[in-house]
C-alpha cells in the first residue's frame, strides 16, 4: 500500500482552495501599498515632455534621468541644506527623546522611589487630552521665543509621554529587581547602577522608541509648517510641501550663477517634483523592513498592561 | 514634612533622572493648557511677553464660544470631524481584524511575512508623500491615471480636486488604507498568541473554520478591541490634521466636506489670526473628547474591568 506523503501536520490553516483566495486578496492589498511608491517611481524617471503630452503613466513611455541630473545640479544647494536640517533634528531629536523617556521610566519603575508615584500620574495626565495647537503655538512663540529656530522642530516632539509607559513597562520586566538591590548593596550610586547594568538589559526597548522617534522626525513637516519662514531651516518633508504645486520655489534663490538653459518651460517640473519625493522617501522605504521586528515588539509590549 | 525634603535628597539622583522629561510635561503640556485661558480672551499678541499678552487681552467671557457656535460652522465642522472618525473607527475595527485573522490563517508563513513588510510601507511615509500619491491618480485633464482610464473609455474627465461628492470615499479609504498594516499588527500579535489547544479541541469537536474564528479568536481580541476602542472614541473630536490638510491639496471647493476642526483651528492660527476663536475651539475639542474618554471608559469598566483604561 502507497503510503501517502503528508506535507505539514498543521492544526491552523485553511483549506486549500480558501488559502489560495485569501492570498490572491491579501497579495492584492500588499502591492496596493507598494504601488503608489513604484508609481511615482516610474513618473520620476518619465521624460517631461512626455508627461506633458500623455499625463502620468505607470511605466515610462520614455526614459529620462534628466529630472534627478537637474535636481542634483542645479537644486543641490536647497536640497542638500533640508536634508542637512532633516537629518540634524533626527539625530539630535532621537538622542534628546529617548535620554529623557528611559531616564524618566526608569525612575518611575523603580518601586522604592517615593516620588514615583506623583510622577507616574503626572505623565498619564498628558495622555488624556491634548492642550490644542493654539496653546502649544503660544507657549512655542510667545513664551519660550522660539519660532523659526531649530528647536521650534526638536522640542516638540522630545518627549512622548506613551513611550514612557511602554518603557517602564519594559524595565519592570527586564530588569528584576533583585539584580538593583544587590548592586545598591555593593554601593554603586544610582547613577551608576543605570548606566552599567540597567542600560545594556534595556537596549531593545531603547531601540524600538528610538526608531519610533526617529521615524517622527524624519516625517515631521507640520513644526515646520507653523514654525519655519527662514528659508535655511526647512525640512525635507516640508519642502516637498512647498514645491507641491509648482517647482517655483526651488528655483528662487536657486544656486548661484545657475542659469536654466531654456528657461522656465524647460524646467522638468512634473518629473522633478516625483524626484524629489523619492529622494526623501528612499532612505525610510529601504530601510523600514529591517527594522519592522522592533516595531512590532513595540507596539505588543504596549499594549499588554502590567 | 521633614520626610518630604529627605526623601528628596535621598532620591535626588531619581528626581533629576525624571526632571528633563518633567519639565518637557510642564512646557508642552502643563502650560498650555493653562493657555487655554485664550479662549476666554479677546486675545492679542503684547510684545512684552506671553505673560503681558494674558493680563493685556480683555476678558471676554464665553463670546468666542458663542460667536463659534452662532456661526453654524462649528455644527458642520464637528459633524464633518465626528462623522469621518466614527467611519474610521467601524472601518479600522473590521478591515484591521480581518486583515490579522486572515493572515493568521494562511499555510504559507513566509509569505505572511512578506504581506505583512508590505503592507507597512504606507505607515512610514508621510501625508505629504501620500498627496502626491493621490495626485498622481488625481490628477487633472489627462495627468492622472483615473481620468485617463476614463477617457480611454470615452467618458470625460473628472475634476477630482474641485468635485466635493466623491471626497468622503476617497479621504475613508485613503485614511483606512494607510493604517492598515500597521493597525493590525497588533491583532495580529494577539491572534498568533492564542492557544493552540482551543483550536484542536474545536476541530475535534468538529467545529468548521468560521466556527473556530467565531468562537474561539474573536473573543480572545475583544480585550484588545475595547481599549483601542475607547482610546479611538477618546479621540473623536480630533481628526488626522495631516490627512485633511495635504491630501485635498487645499482645495477650497472641497472645504464642505473635507474641513475638520483640526484644520479650522489651523485655519483661525494661521490665515484669520483670530487667536481667541480658534482657541475656542481647540478647547472645545479637548473637553468634549476628555468626557468621552471618561464616558466609554467607564462603560468599558462596567462591561470587563479589564479592558478599561484605568
Amino acid at each position: 500500500m502507497k503510503k501517502k506523503k503528508i506535507a505539514s501536520l498543521s492544526v491552523r490553516g485553511f483549506n486549500r482552495p480558501v488559502n489560495f483566495v485569501f492570498n490572491i486578496v491579501i497579495a492584492l492589498f500588499a502591492i496596493s501599498c507598494v504601488l503608489p511608491f513604484l508609481f511615482v517611481l516610474a513618473i520620476s524617471l518619465t521624460k517631461e515632455s512626455a508627461l506633458q503630452q500623455f499625463g502620468y503613466s505607470f511605466w515610462p513611455r520614455e526614459w529620462s534621468f534628466y529630472a534627478y541630473t537637474f535636481l542634483f545640479d542645479q537644486m543641490k544647494d536647497k536640497m542638500l541644506q533640508s536634508l542637512f536640517v532633516t537629518v540634524l533634528v533626527t539625530v539630535l531629536g532621537t538622542a534628546i527623546n529617548s535620554t529623557a523617556t528611559s531616564l524618566y521610566a526608569y525612575a518611575i519603575s523603580r518601586n522604592n522611589f517615593p516620588f514615583r508615584r506623583f510622577f507616574t500620574i503626572f505623565c498619564l495626565i498628558t495622555m488624556l487630552f491634548s492642550p490644542g495647537m493654539i496653546a502649544n503655538y503660544l507657549v512655542m512663540t510667545n513664551l519660550l521665543q522660539l519660532k523659526d529656530t531649530i528647536w521650534a522642530l526638536i522640542l516638540p516632539m522630545a518627549v512622548s509621554p506613551f513611550n514612557i509607559i511602554v518603557m517602564r513597562t519594559f524595565f519592570k520586566r527586564s530588569v528584576p529587581d533583585s539584580i538593583i538591590e544587590s548592586a545598591r548593596i555593593d554601593g554603586a550610586s544610582e547613577l551608576r547602577i543605570f548606566t552599567q547594568i540597567v542600560l545594556p538589559l534595556a537596549v531593545p526597548g531603547i531601540a524600538t522608541i528610538s526608531l519610533f522617534a526617529a521615524l517622527g522626525y524624519w516625517n515631521d513637516w507640520f513644526n515646520a509648517l507653523l514654525y519655519i519662514s527662514n528659508d535655511k531651516l526647512i525640512p525635507l518633508q516640508y519642502l516637498l510641501m512647498k514645491v507641491q504645486n509648482n517647482l517655483q520655489f526651488l528655483i528662487q534663490n536657486a544656486g548661484a550663477g545657475s542659469q536654466i538653459a531654456g528657461g522656465l518651460a524647460a524646467l522638468p517640473g512634473e518629473s522633478a517634483r516625483m524626484a524629489i519625493v523619492i529622494i526623501s522617501t528612499l532612505p525610510i522605504a529601504i530601510s523600514y523592513p529591517f527594522f519592522q521586528r522592533y516595531f512590532v515588539k513595540g507596539l505588543t509590549i504596549g499594549g499588554v498592561k502590567e | 514634612m521633614k520626610k518630604f525634603f529627605r526623601n528628596i535628597w535621598r532620591y535626588k539622583a531619581l528626581i533629576i533622572m525624571a526632571l528633563p522629561g518633567a519639565i518637557w510635561m510642564i512646557f508642552f503640556f502643563y502650560i498650555p493648557v493653562f493657555a487655554n485661558v485664550v479662549a476666554f480672551k479677546d486675545f492679542h499678541i503684547d510684545p512684552d511677553g506671553f505673560l503681558a499678552s494674558l493680563t493685556n487681552s480683555p476678558w471676554v467671557g464665553f463670546k468666542n464660544f458663542e460667536f463659534l457656535f452662532s456661526s453654524g460652522a462649528a455644527f458642520d465642522i464637528t459633524r464633518n470631524t465626528v462623522l469621518y472618525n466614527v467611519g474610521f473607527i467601524t472601518l479600522n475595527l473590521i478591515i484591521s481584524i480581518a486583515f490579522a485573522i486572515i493572515m493568521s490563517e494562511l499555510r504559507n508563513k513566509k509569505l505572511v511575512k512578506v504581506y505583512q513588510t508590505m503592507s507597512l510601507l504606507p505607515y512610514f511615509l508621510s501625508w505629504v508623500v501620500i498627496s502626491y500619491f493621490v495626485y498622481a491618480f488625481l490628477a487633472p485633464g489627462n495627468k492622472g491615471i483615473f481620468n485617463q482610464m476614463i477617457m480611454h473609455n470615452g467618458g470625460m474627465p473628472v475634476n477630482w480636486y474641485q468635485e466635493p461628492k466623491y471626497w468622503v470615499f476617497i479621504i475613508l479609504f485613503i485614511g483606512v488604507w494607510k493604517g492598515i498594516g500597521y493597525n493590525s499588527i497588533i491583532y495580529f500579535a494577539t491572534v498568533m498568541g492564542i492557544n493552540p489547544t482551543y483550536y484542536e479541541a474545536a476541530m475535534v469537536d468538529g467545529a468548521t473554520k468560521w466556527q473556530q474564528i467565531k468562537n474561539i479568536t474573536i473573543p480572545q481580541v475583544v480585550p484588545l478591541m475595547t481599549i483601542l476602542t475607547i482610546l479611538a472614541v477618546g479621540n473623536i473630536f480630533r481628526a488626522d490634521f495631516g490627512l485633511f490638510y495635504n491630501v485635498p491639496r487645499q482645495s477650497g471647493a472641497l472645504t464642505p466636506v473635507t474641513q475638520v476642526l483640526d484644520t479650522y483651528i489651523y485655519n483661525g492660527l494661521a490665515n484669520t489670526g483670530d487667536l481667541g476663536m480658534a482657541t475656542a475651539a481647540a478647547l472645545y475639542q479637548s473637553v468634549v473628547g476628555f468626557i468621552l474618554l471618561m464616558i466609554t471608559n467607564f462603560f468599558a469598566r462596567r462591561l470587563d474591568s479589564d479592558s478599561a483604561l484605568f
